[in-house]
Parts: C-alpha cells; structure tokens; sequence
C-alpha cells in the first residue's frame, strides 16, 4: 500500500468513528428513553395522580410528591431567579470590565459546575440544623442555590448580546442606567431571559442530592413548608432501591414524569431562543 | 412658574439618582451574594468536618476502615473509588465526545448537525437520578449476563491486568458506575469540544484542504492543536461533574466502603457514601466524618473545576455558548 492509500485509508476509518461515537451516543439516549417509556407508561393512571405514596404493598400514586417537586421548584426559582438577574446585570452592565465582576464571574463558574450534594451539606449545616427539623423551605432554598449559578450565565450572555447602539442611545436621551436597562436592555433580552429562566426550572426540578437531607421525604400529603415534603426525585430514589414491586413502578412511572417535562422544558427554551433570533446562541 | 418647573425638575432628578443608586445597589448585593455563597460553602464544610478532623487527623486520609459501630473513619476507600470511576469514565467518555464533536462540526451534513446536537444535548439535560435506575435495572443486568463472564473469562487469567477482572459478575459496581459516569458526562464534553472547534477559522482548515491534506489529517494537524486548551478545558469540565455525580452512581456502584483490585467489585465514592448515609448517621463523629468527606470532594472538585474554567476563560466566552 503506498502512502497516498495509507492516507486516505487512515481518513475513512477515522470518519467512520466519528460516526460511529455519535451513534453510540445517540444510542444510550433512546435506550433510557425507550426504557423510561416502556416501564413508565405501564403505571400511568388516575390515581397516579389523584392519590398519596402508599405503603409498601398498598396502591396509589404520587400526587404528595408531584406537589412537593412543584412547591420546591417554585421556591427554587422565586428566590434564584431575582437573584441569579440581578447578579447578571451586575456583571453585564454596571461591572464590566472591572476586576470585581472577573472574580465574580469565575466563583459563579465553579459554583454552577459544583457538586450539587455540597450544595446539600451547605444548606444542611446552615438551615437543616438550625431550625433544628428537614424542611421544605431548606429543600427549596437548596435548589435556589442551583438555581442562581444558571440564571447569573444566562442573564449575563443575554443582556450582552443586546447591541451598544441600543444602550448608547437610552443614554443619549437622558436616561439613568438603571432606566436602559428596565426598560430598553430587558425587553430586548426578553427571550433569552426567558430561556435562561426554563433551563434553570428545568435543571433544578431533576435535582436528588440537594433534597435528600433538607427536604428528606414525608410519605403523606403535607402543605407545610416547616416540615419534611415528598419530592418526585427522593422518591424515585427510594422506590426504586425498595424491594416492592408497586413502588418500583411508581419509581419508573415518576421518573418518565420528570423526564418528559425536563425535556419538554429544555426543547422549549431552545425554541423560544430560535423564535427570537435575538439571542443567537448557536 | 418657571421656579415651578426648576423645583420639579430638581426633585424629578433626585428621584430618578435615588432609583439609580437604589438598583445598582441590589445588583451590586446579587453580585456579592454569589462571592458569598462561596464563603458560605467553604466555612459550613470547614465547621462540619472540624470535630473529624480533629479526631483522626491525618489518618483520616490514609485509612480505609469505616466503622460506624466502633466510631472509626477513614476516607481512603471512597476517595479511592471516586478516583478510580472518574478516571475510567474519562477514558471512555473522551474519544466518544471527541468522536460527536468531529463528526458534529466536521462532517454532518447541514440538515443533521441540528438535531444531533439538540439530541446530545437532550442527553445533557436527563436527571442524574433517571442515569441511575436505568444502570441499576437495565445495564446492570446486561453486564452482569453477557459482558463480565467474557471479561472474567479472557481477561482473568491475563498477568497484571488479570487482577482488574476477578472475582464473581455482580453487575454493579465500579466498572458499571464508570460506565454510567461515562454516559452521563459525555454530553458535556461534546459540548464543549465542539464549540471550541467551531472557533477555528475557516481560513485555517481551508490552507489545510488547499495543501493536499485529508479531511483527517485537517481535523488532526490543524483543528486539533489550534483547540488544545479548549479540548483539555473540556475534558476537565466533564472530569468535575463525574467526580462530582451523586445520584447516578448511588444506584451502581454497591456502597461497599473496601479497596478491590478488581474493577467488578462493589466499592463506594465520595458522594455515594454521603447520599446513603447521611441522613442515617447518629452520633456526631460519624456525621461529621461524612461532611469531612464532602470537604475533600469539593477540594478535588474545585481544583479540578478551577483549573477548566481558568483554561476555558482564556477563550471567547461568547463562543463557548453550551458550558
């Protein structure tokens, strides 16, 4: 074989790798969707929804635990968003440039890429043993630590995708900076703030290891943000290591629930992106 | 009435400064409060992990007893096991990320680079959790039955790597935890890789084509060094997270706290130990052992993450869009 062959031989069966790693990753996504859905479905019903986590054994659903997720999300996200916003105009608009806003910018790089079972122990030791009992608002709180991390990127990239001519011109008329930006720079990053704020919804609604030992888990129907809250993940989690048959499909049937609205979730900040042009990420 | 006027204007900009310096300030305190959570972060695993450290000082590294009835920790097993799976995850996450990264930017045809990359990254957003059932209940039972005997078979009896591959096919534990690491962070990597080889001029790659070059020869002599630092960048992003993983490995691993030569024994990292003991421990030694544990998880981690930021910051940040 002469060195022109070589050449060309060692091109094919490099690309035909390449190929082939996508296809392995391709693969491993619709097996565990496939497997989600194939043993997912199977215990979808009403009563998944209308009825409390049973004992082991007994029939019901996961209604306390849809409840939880949904209360501690919205928790998550009331405290992290305002925050992870207005942390992100700093770095964009009052902060740039400056070294302040550089050494901010990194600590909020390592805080998004943290372990998020520190982020646990964190609120644990600070919230959890304080007020002395697992709460709900310790679970909620925890996932607005994950949650700040996501919306200070996004807000950031965001607002600075928005054009200097915009901004020069708000400030042009007279305008203080806090008034460019309430009222010139957010509506124009109005998408992207939007995506920005799915993502985090979605990345923290998925999160176990913060909740297991603030949230911890409560077998009954509770509305009482001082106390120990089911939440779909921690029971995924224990279900799924239960010896029950009835738990393990509610383990399965819970875990294509959060799934589905993950992905929807993430699909759908990826439209809203798209729409808008405005934010032309990729 | 032109006083009127003035008067107004004065107190119309008075209150137009006072919103100023009242939003800037609340920026400025979100800002602060990241830098805060931080600090918070590292005293509350400083003050948790005092009482262990104390006890046992430096032996709590170098000890793999863990004995919650006697009241003795020691930290080498699951350090050793968090070590071991990250590390052999990165060995197969690596060339398959690099593989989606080059196939994403270099040779998808226009109408398939979109869905295969919203694809990937779908796999991105699937909670650790669901990469953990599914290990525990698909992947585990398909290893156990038709991949470990053929890895115990021909590859035991093998001098050195021999030792790796014995023992019985238990379907969970650090090879298949690794496997799921793998899995899991593989998205990540891609990701990055594949921003990074978008930054590369086209100018570059076509000097590349007009020499003669194969489309190979271009990725590796040409894409490939210009992107050097992203790449490792990357690679220690997705090492973080999988040091870092918790839930996912949980389910696989075993939870064994014991150093095995071989790769298909249970074992135990950081994180797992911490999930499935946590909320169990009694006594203030043990819990304090195990946030000791956290301490040194995000010792490694932040070094590890500290390091891939440093190295990816040095690019455009704006092109690194998917990190």
């Amino acid at each position: 074989m002469n060195r022109r062959t070589m050449r060309k031989v060692t091109n094919v069966v490099a690309l035909c790798l390449s190929g082939l790693a996508t296809l392995i990753g391709l693969f491993f996504l619709g097996a565990i969707l496939w497997t989600l859905i194939a043993n997912g479905v199977a215990g979808m019903s009403v009563a998944l929804f209308t009825q409390n986590t049973p004992p082991p054994g007994g029939t019901g659903g996961i209604l306390n635990a849809i409840y939880g997720s949904v209360v501690m999300t919205l928790i998550g996200i009331f405290i992290g968003a305002p925050v992870g916003m207005l942390a992100g105009t700093y770095l964009s608009e009052y902060g740039r440039g400056s070294r302040l806003s550089s050494v901010i910018r990194f600590v909020n790089d390592v805080l998004l890429s943290a372990p998020s079972i520190i982020i646990g122990l964190f609120i644990y030791e600070i919230l959890v043993v304080r007020m002395g009992h697992f709460s709900a608002l310790a679970g909620g709180v925890a996932l607005a630590v994950i949650a700040i991390p996501v919306t200070v990127r996004t807000t950031e990239d965001m607002l600075s995708l928005v054009p200097q001519g915009m901004k020069d011109a708000s400030t042009a008329m007279g305008a203080y900076p806090w008034r460019t930006i309430t009222n010139i720079i957010y509506p124009a990053a109005r998408s992207g703030i939007v995506t920005g704020l799915l993502l985090a919804v979605a990345r923290i609604s998925g999160e176990t290891a913060p909740l297991l030992f603030t949230a911890l888990n409560n077998q009954f129907w509770s509305t009482n943000l001082q106390a120990p809250m089911a939440n779909l993940p921690v029971v995924i989690f224990q279900f799924a290591l239960s010896p029950y048959k009835n738990w393990q499909t509610l383990a399965w049937s819970g875990a294509l629930l959060v799934t589905l609205t993950i992905l929807i979730l993430s699909i759908s900040a990826r439209i809203a992106v798209s729409a808008s042009g405005a934010g032309a990420k990729r | 009435m032109n006083t009127a006027a003035a008067a107004f204007d004065t107190r119309h900009a008075a209150k137009q400064r006072f919103r100023e310096t009242l939003f800037k300030g609340a920026t400025l305190c979100a800002a602060l409060l990241v830098l805060i959570l931080l600090g918070g972060v590292v005293l509350s695993l400083v003050h948790g992990s005092w009482p262990a450290f104390s006890h046992f000082k430096f032996s709590f590294l170098t000890r793999e007893v863990w004995n919650p009835v006697t009241d003795e920790f020691g930290a080498l097993a699951p350090v050793y096991g968090t070590l071991v799976t990250s590390l052999l995850a990165m060995l197969i996450a690596i060339p398959i990320s690099f593989g989606i990264a080059i196939f994403l930017t270099e040779l998808a045809p226009a109408w398939l680079k979109r869905p295969v990359g919203v694809a990937v990254e779908l796999l991105a957003a699937v909670p650790s959790i669901i990469f953990g059932i599914w290990g525990l209940f698909v992947l585990a039972p398909v290893l156990q039955r038709h991949v470990q005997p053929v890895l115990i078979e021909y590859l035991g009896p093998l001098p050195l790597v021999g030792k790796l591959f014995h023992g019985p096919p238990f379907g969970i534990g650090v090879l298949t935890a690794s496997i799921v690491l793998a899995i899991m962070v593989l998205p990540f990597i891609s990701a990055v890789m594949r921003d990074v080889f978008e930054t590369v001029p086209d100018v570059l790659k076509e000097s590349g084509y007009g020499l003669g070059a194969t489309t190979w020869e271009v990725i590796w002599k040409v894409v490939v060094p210009y992107s050097r630092t992203g790449i490792v960048g990357g690679i220690m992003l997705g090492l973080g997270r999988a040091l870092g993983e918790t839930m996912a490995v949980t389910f696989v691993i075993g939870n064994a706290h014991r150093i095995s030569p071989s790769l298909l024994a249970p074992g135990t990292t950081i994180s797992a130990s911490i999930a499935n003991e946590f909320t169990e421990a009694v006594g203030d030694l043990y819990t304090s052992s195990l946030v000791a544990l956290g301490a040194l998880l995000f010792l490694i981690t932040f070094v590890v993450i500290a390091a891939a930021r440093l190295m990816l910051m040095r690019l455009d940040r704006r092109a690194l869009s998917s990190v």
